[in-house]
């Protein structure tokens, strides 16, 4: 098994360049910092009588704003290492030894893609619980799907990784985690266009952003890890009180009305099954 | 390094096509003609060298061959199989001429992994490994990262994983390039036992001494064409010997022309094609007409010489990527 082979040297170099061990020290860094930080604002919001209710919209807030700083985290890490997984072994001459071997070239795509994508969302899903554990620590607040959440965040590192992996089968390291960078900050700001067209009643410009969303479907699955961090009661408030607030609250890209529908899911898959034929395509065209 | 490459073990390509066969194989990069139709066979157990200059396309070739690069015309088989054969490449080895193994492993990981990926069965996978840092000379570094390593034990385990497993057909890409002269001196002793062995070396280099001594076919290569090839031996033709006299010219000549062919190399007269048992004749002949003689040497001529004919660079100064071969003349006379 080729794949395994090549997924489990992927891992192995993610070890001993020691990017695992930096992503545990700063995760536990991270969740420390945070939990001190609500702890904080848990205290300050019961001395000022701020009700429960409203504590615990802001929990989820400021919960779901440390979910976006561990998707930015992933996003450039997915970026920075999916760039360089082929184009690097390509620039050093690694992989003159390895290609002349019997080795399919899908198998060394497919390999790397699988041992990124095993760090990304083993990452994803130990930092989301670190973290959703330590706020229902100190706040006494757990969202309703913290699994869903990191699962998400995962996601996202997965489609930007793949992207990211398909641009090293042609482009220098450098350039190919650049753009992929770029088009997550794209993607992300499709999404916020989008929400605020829906939001003002711009129904056309926001059918345009909407399909615009699906060429890179980072945004949907943020809504994702929004959704699964929001306490019901909050989406309650927010999605009731009235046309108007609703909207405004819509717009917000840190607030989801609903969850990804299992359809948008199921593109997703197909998406990277796709993305990821195109990057065997494209590898086993290049010359090495 | 241990030049006793292991136990013997006896090659079955008896009866069998050649090791390799290329028919009208050409690759062009853009406008550049990187390797302009080659032709050529190398028989099963033969050491062949494939030599050239710098940018001759003999990396080209290799990576045509190796299934790393596809040719723009022309075809070639791999043992009997056609180049890109999955299959065949795991009784292919290579080192190439621009050898990076992965840093953060150990040389036996690198090797480890060079195994499984050849398909080397978990019974023989121990003993291959231990086998090719020993051939290499790196049995007391395989634990060590490879990123701790200088190039020149970087190419030796490049080496050993090209031996792994004890392939049919051995691409050496440039061998020596990062290796003083004891290692050279090794990786002779190595191609030496891979010939006892039977395997198949076809070894790229531009340090023609280094040909010289250790295959039994050459082609020469210059811009992405063979120039010459075969047997050295006959490559290399007949003997000659070079004379230093201050008779006069057309006298010398005269004299000289029936024991070959007769050419200036001031300060000195070559005859070329003089078997070496003609030489006290030859001196005696220059006696008789009264020419000084101040110096006369014979000996065949080296393939740095013939190599340098052919691609015309008579010229000292075209020679200086050849400096890093020594001195291989004067060796070889």
């Amino acid at each position: 098994m080729n794949v395994l082979l090549i997924a489990r040297l992927t891992l192995l170099e993610a070890l001993r360049r020691r990017l695992l061990w930096a992503l545990i020290v700063l995760t536990v860094i991270v969740v420390v910092l945070t939990g001190i930080a609500f702890a904080l604002l848990v205290d300050n919001a019961h001395q000022h009588g701020v009700s429960e209710l409203e504590l615990i919209v802001g929990v989820s807030q400021v919960l779901i704003l440390v979910a976006f700083m561990f998707s930015f985290v992933l996003a450039m890490t997915a970026a920075f290492l999916g760039a360089p997984a082929i184009a690097s072994d390509l620039d050093s001459g690694v992989l003159l030894a390895i290609a002349a071997r019997p080795i399919r070239r899908a198998d060394l795509v497919l390999g790397k893609w699988l041992g990124l994508a095993a760090i990304a969302l083993g990452y994803a899903v130990v930092a989301g619980l670190a973290e959703v554990s330590v706020v229902d620590l100190v706040t006494g607040y757990a969202p309703p799907d913290p699994l869903g959440a990191s699962a998400f965040l995962g996601a996202q590192a997965i489609v930007l990784l793949s992207v990211a992996l398909l641009i090293s089968t042609r482009l220098p390291a450098v350039a190919g985690g650049a753009v992929a960078v770029v088009l997550f900050g794209l993607s992300w700001m499709a999404g916020v266009m989008g929400n605020v067209a829906s939001a003002l009643g711009l129904d056309s410009l926001a059918a345009t952003v909407s399909s615009a969303r699906f060429i890179l479907p980072l945004d949907g699955l943020w809504r994702g890890t929004v959704f699964s961090l929001e306490p019901p009661a909050a989406i309650l408030v927010l999605s009731g009180a009235g046309r108007g607030v609703g909207r405004v609250a819509t717009s917000n890209p840190f607030f989801a009305a609903s969850g990804p529908e299992p359809g948008f899911l199921l593109y997703v898959v197909v998406w990277v099954a796709a993305v990821l034929g195109l990057a065997i395509v494209s590898f086993r065209r290049r010359e090495i | 390094m241990s030049p006793a490459l292991v136990e013997d073990r006896a090659v079955p390509h008896h009866g069998l096509g050649p090791a390799i066969e290329t028919d009208g194989l050409a690759k062009r990069y853009g406008r550049t003609m990187a390797l302009d139709g080659l032709t050529m066979q190398v028989g099963r157990g033969r050491v062949f060298g494939f030599l050239g200059p710098n940018g001759a396309g003999k990396t080209t070739a290799v990576k045509l061959l190796l299934g790393l690069a596809r040719p723009t015309a022309g075809s070639a088989r791999l043992l009997g199989a056609p180049i890109g054969d999955r299959a065949t490449r795991a009784r292919v080895g290579y080192l190439p001429e621009l050898f990076r193994y992965q840093s953060w492993l150990t040389a036996r990981d690198v090797l480890g992994l060079h195994a499984d990926l050849a398909g080397l069965s978990p019974t023989h996978r121990p003993g291959a490994i231990d086998d090719a840092l020993a051939t290499v000379g790196l049995a007391d570094r395989g634990s060590d990262r490879v990123g701790t390593f200088s190039k020149g034990m970087q190419q030796r385990l490049g080496l050993g994983v090209a031996l792994l497993g004890r392939p049919e057909l051995v691409f050496l890409d440039e061998p020596t390039s990062a290796l003083d002269p004891v290692g050279r001196q090794d990786v002779r002793a190595i191609i030496h036992d891979l010939r006892e062995r039977g395997t198949t070396v076809f070894l790229n280099s531009h340090l023609l001494t280094e040909v010289e001594r250790v295959c039994d076919e050459v082609a020469i290569v210059d811009h992405g064409r063979v120039v010459a090839s075969g047997p050295l031996g006959d490559l290399l033709g007949d003997a000659t010997v070079r004379i230093r006299t201050s008779g006069e010219r057309e006298t010398v000549h005269a004299v000289l022309a029936p024991f070959g062919a007769v050419s200036d190399d001031p300060p000195w007269t070559v005859v070329r094609g003089c078997p070496l048992d003609r030489v006290p004749e030859l001196v005696a002949a220059l006696v008789a007409v009264g020419a000084p003689i101040h110096g006369v040497e014979a000996g065949r001529e080296t393939l740095e010489e013939h190599f340098l004919e052919l691609l015309g660079h008579r010229e000292r100064g075209a020679s200086a990527e050849m400096a890093a071969d020594g001195a291989s003349g004067a060796e070889a006379r």
